[in-house]
């Protein structure tokens, strides 16, 4: 009885003031709704009509049965697969060494990690072609002046399947690092203890243990590892097609270009769609049973294993490794930057100045571009986070009855790859009433929509780790749910916050797919002029470009993260 | 039925007179010069965009040489391949968007589909009215040939020795070269397009199905293909600009263009207005520049494109465009032709 009285005076206090939940509940299922269901509505409907809009299973037909479409589809699967496995290879060991071991500068090495992730995967893909294109490349020069190799001879081709698989992988291995890194850092030492008292070695407890409690986070990268490869559309775009080849995503981009096949893009898209679908459904059903097993141990500091002499071919291996998405592209495309040749290796003699001068003060798109890309990608950065945040709230507290759907809603995004999301936004916005094709807000939907599933994981695990107790006392002093939020709850997240603002600030900068889609002339970002700068091969504005990017980026995250009262120590999370 | 039947027929009729009609119903405007009103409405608009599937660095420099010549006037140059500019056109102009004043496109053949569409400005800028030829300028004063230039085999001097050099398109096929060659697309540059439709004719498609087995590297622009050889990648473009080619020669680097024994394919790129361009006076402005002598002269001067214009000379060095031998170009043909040439040209190298 005594517990119900508190529910009681709410009650009465509700009908003195108006309680803004259920309107704010309605208003942000039929945003997510709008956000979420019209473009897949259109892109469903699409894909089942001719061009004169009758019904039909044509497009589909045409799919399964033109090798124009099946070559595509396995080469994707192909890709996907590999660059997964290849992920989790490299991931796992170097996520145990940073986590588990007593290997030096762990920071530095997470902080690189970093690096690779806030790089855009089209960027990494230019700078490897101008290290390892078989006759220009950099790597593949060195390789004669070596050995002494005729001028035909090379040692990597970046151009080819292997190639591409491998510049993927480069850009995908932070996701499967930052997963596995941070399981690894959850795992309680009473487990290891307990295999250490019962006579098991460093490395048998490791085996036995620490492995095992650490795969269902190797599974979850495994997956996200193979879901962005099989999404990703610059890279494929920059490498395959010079070999010859299309992935899912050139291919879907190439029925946009004239004359336009919006019917079999949209169909084309559904598979990509489906496909996730089912993967995120099959982690969810084998997570869900295994992924609590670690959480909830008293925060002991993990046992760290001596890597004694080890320790050099593990530090040899993870700065091989950082080498690749890092330290080498990096390197490249400053050297294309001022060099008057993008693949001849700058010395001070032949450095130039050129290709700044050309990117600044001629390149007219450059400051629209520019002006575009951090406009949007701050409005993104906020309105999403502002969006997550009241979800994950509404959701973590479970404070009214159809918050499962909202959790669904904020959630599916997550299955819709960025070109998919691109043709139906597409779709949905170049027609009355609402034309929006033309005007960044188009672009501003997509980013939202992207963003909105990591953003709300991140912020609802916040939510769930502050108290409710607090909020509680407020609501029964007599404020409504939206003040309470404000007022108790939101200053204890600040920091979860900011981390979210910079995940999808970043996040917005590196998205070219849904972007390739949706620009016109005028609302042109930076990672789609870099792409057209890469298809008339202007390599030295593209590195000058996506360099002030990068240096661009750094200097928002920073400065933002040093906001006053804001206490810092923000460190970017991947879902 | 017979209701059905005279339907169909008054709708071909009326569909013959949308091939035609502009020429039986006007003749061109009379010509018009650069006034001092013209460049004060101009100016008063501020800026003019510009969508060109020109070099980008060349595209750059018209348009400084623009803002220098009329200060107060800013240009946006919109650069990419010429058949994505013409995409880029009509998914605008089918949502509405009136962004573009002036177009300058390397495949002739979409001035006829903009013809066709009513959508073009028709605008005589002085210098056409009194040096064109009638060839290079349409009849209803709706766009002229702005630049004209080749589609050119070219190679690596470092890679391949001056007397081993390809010098036909046949030569190409040479077993030795497979894997050495560098190739533009037709489905992103005007250019290729253009020059696709002409070698298609003139050698059939048996040759583009050989080319096709000699393993080329499949960059999209004809501007990409000599930067490729200049870097190294492969020894020799199969096609691309002649421009770029020169340029780069120009500057010392290692690269020679060949004028295929078979003829050289020849591209016209006509500039034109549109009708709802949003800056409407600073588009003539920069239309009825394009066509002098002053840009003319720029355009071969650094850009190495070449010139209609009787005034304009040619650069010493270069070889004069007589003494070339090329293939007929034939816009007509490549409009109706077009996605038939994409098409196959996919199937057979496969992107």
């Amino acid at each position: 009885m005594t517990i119900a009285l508190p529910a009681q005076q709410m009650a009465e206090r509700r009908s003195f003031k108006i309680d803004f939940t259920w309107p704010v509940l309605i208003g942000f299922i039929a945003l997510l709704c709008v956000l979420i269901i019209l473009p897949m509505g259109w892109l469903v409907y699409y894909s089942l009509v001719d061009q004169d809009g009758a019904f039909t299973f044509a497009n589909f037909r045409q799919l399964v049965d033109d090798p124009v479409f099946l070559e595509p589809m396995m080469t994707t699967v192909i890709i996907a697969v590999c660059s997964s496995i290849a992920c989790c290879v490299v991931a796992a060991p170097m996520g145990w060494l940073v986590a588990r071991t007593d290997m030096p500068m762990t920071k530095l090495i997470r902080a690189l990690v970093t690096a690779s992730f806030v790089t855009p995967p089209f960027l990494g893909a230019v700078a490897w072609e101008i290290l390892a294109a078989p006759n220009s490349g950099l790597l593949n020069k060195l390789y004669r002046v070596v050995t002494g190799a005729p001028m035909d001879e090379y040692l990597l081709d970046i151009y080819t399947l292997p190639g591409l698989i491998f510049v993927i992988s480069c850009y995908t291995f932070p996701y499967v690092f930052v997963l596995i890194a941070n399981a690894l850092d959850r795992i309680p030492s009473d487990l290891e203890d307990a295999s250490a008292i019962l006579g098991g070695g460093a490395w048998t407890t490791a085996r036995r243990v620490t492995i095992p409690l650490a795969l269902p986070a190797l599974l979850a990268g495994a997956l996200i590892a193979f879901l962005q490869a099989m999404i990703l559309f610059g890279s494929p775009a920059i490498l395959a097609l010079p070999a010859g080849f299309h992935t899912m995503t050139t291919k879907i981009w190439s029925l946009f270009q004239y004359p336009p096949k919006p019917e079999l893009a949209a169909a084309a898209s559904l598979p990509l769609l489906i496909i996730t679908v089912i993967l995120l459904r099959g982690q969810a059903m084998i997570l869900g049973r295994k992924g609590y097993t670690v959480v909830g141990g008293k925060g002991a500091e993990p046992r760290l294993i001596k890597l004694g002499w080890w320790l050099v071919p593990a530090m040899t291996f993870v700065t091989i490794v950082l080498m690749l998405p890092v330290f080498l592209p990096y390197f490249a495309l400053f050297n294309a930057a001022f060099s008057p040749i993008a693949t001849t290796l700058v010395t001070p003699w032949n450095a130039t100045m050129h290709n700044v001068w050309f990117t600044f003060f001629e390149l007219s798109s450059t400051k629209t571009a520019l002006k575009n890309t951090f406009m949007l990608g701050a409005m993104s950065a906020t309105l999403g986070t502002l969006l997550a945040l009241v979800i994950s709230y509404l959701t973590a507290r479970q404070a009214v009855r159809g918050h499962r759907i909202l959790a669904f809603l904020a959630t599916a995004p997550i299955a819709i790859p960025g070109i998919v999301l691109g043709v139906g936004l597409f779709l949905s916005y170049t027609r009355p009433p609402l034309v929006l094709y033309g005007t960044i807000w188009i672009l501003l939907i997509a980013y939202i929509t992207i963003e909105l599933p990591a953003a709300y994981q991140q912020l609802q695990s916040a939510f769930k780790s502050v108290h409710p107790e607090l909020e509680e006392a407020s609501r029964m002093l007599g404020a409504t749910r939206l003040r309470a939020l404000r007022d108790i709850t939101a200053p204890l997240l600040k920091t979860s916050v900011l981390a979210t603002w910079c995940f999808i600030f970043v996040s917005t900068i590196r998205e070219l797919s849904a972007a390739v889609m949706l620009f016109t002339s005028e609302t042109k970002v930076v990672s789609v002029l870099i792409f057209d700068l890469k298809e008339s091969g202007d390599l030295g504005a593209i590195s000058v470009l996506g360099l002030s990017m990068l240096i661009l980026t750094f200097a928002v995250v920073i400065g933002v993260s040093r906001i006053p009262g804001f206490g810092g120590g923000t460190r970017l999370r991947n879902t | 039925m017979q209701l059905s039947r005279r339907a169909l027929l008054k709708g071909a009729a009326s569909l013959a007179m949308a091939g035609v009609p502009a020429r039986v119903l006007a003749a061109a405007p009379p010509a018009e010069a650069i006034t001092p009103e013209l460049i004060a409405a101009a100016r008063k608009e501020g800026k003019v965009s510009y969508y060109t599937s020109v070099d980008l660095a060349m595209a750059e420099r018209i348009a400084k040489a623009f803002e220098a010549r009329f200060p107060g006037i800013t240009v946006r140059v919109e650069r990419t391949g010429a058949e994505r500019v013409f995409q880029r056109i009509g998914q605008e102009y089918s949502s509405r968007i009136f962004a573009v004043d002036v177009v300058n496109s390397s495949d002739a053949a979409h001035f006829i589909v903009w013809k066709r569409q009513r959508i073009l400005a028709p605008y005589v800028p002085e210098d056409v009215a009194k040096h064109y030829a009638a060839e290079h300028k349409d009849a209803d004063g709706e766009f002229a040939a702005f630049r004209l230039m080749l589609s050119v085999i070219g190679y690596n001097t470092n890679l391949v020795k001056r007397e081993e050099a390809p010098q036909s398109h046949a030569d190409l096929l040479d077993p030795k070269w497979k894997g050495k060659m560098v190739k533009a697309h037709p489905g992103y540059s005007g250019t290729i397009m253009t020059a696709t439709q002409q070698l298609a004719r003139d050698l059939g498609w048996s040759y583009l199905e050989r080319l096709a087995q000699q393993n080329v590297m499949q960059v999209q622009s004809a501007s990409d293909t000599p930067k490729k050889i200049s870097l190294g990648e492969r020894a020799i473009q199969a096609d691309g600009n002649e421009y770029n080619l020169l340029l780069l020669k120009e500057q010392g680097q290692p690269v020679e263009p060949v004028y295929a024994t078979e003829g050289t394919p020849l591209v016209v790129g006509p500039n034109g207005i549109f009708k709802n361009a949003p800056n409407p006076n600073a588009a003539r402005l920069f239309q009825n520049w394009s066509f002098s002598a002053e840009c003319q002269q720029l355009i071969i001067d650094v850009a190495a494109l070449r010139s209609l214009h009787p005034l304009a000379k040619e650069k010493p060095g270069r070889k004069p465009l007589k003494e070339i031998k090329t293939l007929k170009e034939d816009a007509e043909a490549v409009e109706k032709q077009s996605d038939e040439i994409k098409k196959r040209y996919t199937q057979l190298f496969k992107v």
